[in-house]
């Protein structure tokens, strides 16, 4: 760790307090040797609307994923990425976005699949720095290149495939979507474009929390007891779980993979990024539709 | 439709696009963006009157007006922390203004795909522009019928 953790008591109940900042640490350290602060955001153009100063954008779409394949970039990419945002191996990492951090936890999930050791998120993200005042500049941030290693991907302990979830069916699932996309309720009108998957619900057993819920009313991420009330009680984890999350292509699920890992401490959690977007298109692949979870399909 | 058959105010843009490097091209978005019209004074206490466009994750609602004319007006909003999608609607306002019903309907349904942008913002944001202007000739086909 270059840059020493923010030792907010807020943040002490966590598993892993050291991957969150706060908006005053963050405003107190900006411009520390060995800090670089990343926006990520769901609007491609958000940041060229005003960043916290000396922030760099790394997009989601257009940076982390391979043009071609529906895969993460290689090492050789990720190298590149980084060591042109002035991202050491070394470098402290705060990510911060729009939308609660949702596209910020995906990023700093991609960080983690590269085994970046210190890779943090902006509690509140965005909106909170923007709500309470803070600096924003347009001004293009001038960028010192780093030199970062060609670090092999490590997919198995945090990503999930489609292999993955249909070996794991009977241990527990989340599925982070809204209740209408659990469900498998349609809402689109004829003669509108259709995108995403050809059928509606949901991988049977899984658990539907909503990924948002893991957020306060001010896009902070909630207290631990309150977490425990979520995912614990009302989804019945309980410690040892292995633990597979999945939203439509990730995204949301990145967040949640966040929370159960970093905040709840559980060690065995992994996303499945392809997700409602292929597992919905997958040929005889088990589905369960309406509120109950349903049955895994006896082996 | 072939391409070329676009309408001068549409054709205009996409060739803005075009001439630019990539990079550049989000900056013209992020104009387009930024020049977004204010909704008339009319239009501005009655979101009843506007269609939300789901497919964008963004809140963006969308109304159409055909005149006596034929001519057809496009008014659109969407929050300032949703820029780009902004810009999207903001092209297809400057863009469809004063057209005849005839025309929008017959705009090609891929327009947003000819802007060069699907690498800059990738495919799943142009989709969000598509669903846009199948809403807005819907509404044009409706308001004509």
């Amino acid at each position: 760790m270059t840059v020493a953790a923010d030792p907010s008591p807020r943040f002490a109940e966590f598993a892993h307090p050291e991957r969150l900042v706060s908006t005053d640490w963050l405003q107190s350290h900006l411009g520390e040797t060995g800090l670089v602060v990343v926006e990520s955001d769901e609007d491609v153009l958000l940041y060229e609307v005003g960043h916290i100063p000396g922030a760099v954008k790394i997009d989601w779409h257009t940076d982390l994923n391979d043009p071609v394949v529906r895969d993460y970039i290689s090492g050789e990419q990720f190298a590149a990425l980084a060591a042109s945002k002035g991202i050491s191996r070394e470098s402290t990492v705060v990510i911060y976005g729009d939308k609660n951090n949702w596209w910020a936890a995906y990023a700093l999930w991609v960080f983690t699949l590269f085994g970046h050791t210190d890779v943090r998120l902006l509690d509140g993200g965005r909106d909170a720095w923007i709500a309470e005042g803070r600096p924003v500049t347009t001004d293009v941030s001038e960028v010192v290149a780093a030199s970062y290693p060609v670090v092999e991907r490590d997919d198995a302990p945090i990503r999930a495939f489609k292999d993955d979830v249909l070996d794991h069916l009977g241990s527990p699932l989340i599925d982070v979507r809204s209740p209408e996309e659990y469900t498998g309720q349609r809402t689109t009108a004829p003669a509108y474009p259709e995108e995403g998957a050809l059928r509606a619900g949901h991988i049977p057993t899984a658990q539907n929390v909503p990924w948002a819920k893991a957020a306060a009313s001010d896009g902070r991420f909630r207290a631990l007891a309150e977490l425990n009330e979520i995912y614990r009680e009302g989804a019945g984890l309980v410690d040892g779980d292995e633990i597979i999350a999945y939203c439509r292509i990730g995204e949301r699920s990145s967040h949640t993979w966040f929370v159960l890992t970093h905040l709840l401490g559980f060690e065995s959690v992994r996303n499945y990024d392809g997700s409602w977007t292929e597992w919905g298109s997958a040929v005889r692949v088990p589905i369960s539709t309406g509120e109950a979870p349903g049955e895994a399909p006896a082996r | 439709m072939d391409a070329t058959e676009l309408p001068d105010s549409l054709a205009e843009i996409r060739d803005d696009f075009l001439d630019l490097e990539i990079k550049e091209r989000l900056q013209l978005l992020l104009e387009f963006s930024n020049e977004l019209p204010e909704l008339p004074e009319r239009y501005r206490d009655h979101p009843d009157l506007f269609e939300r466009v789901e497919e964008c994750q963004s809140p963006i609602f969308i109304v159409v007006e055909v005149d006596e004319q034929k001519a057809v007006h496009l008014f659109a909003t969407a929050p300032a922390e949703a820029p780009t999608t902004r810009g999207f609607a903001s092209i297809l306002v400057q863009g469809i203004e004063g057209l005849s019903a005839s025309q929008v309907l017959g705009l090609a349904d891929d327009y947003p795909s000819m802007l060069g942008l699907t690498a800059a913002v990738s495919p799943l944001r142009i989709r969000g522009m598509t669903a846009m202007l199948a809403r807005i000739k819907r509404q044009v086909r409706e308001r004509v019928a």
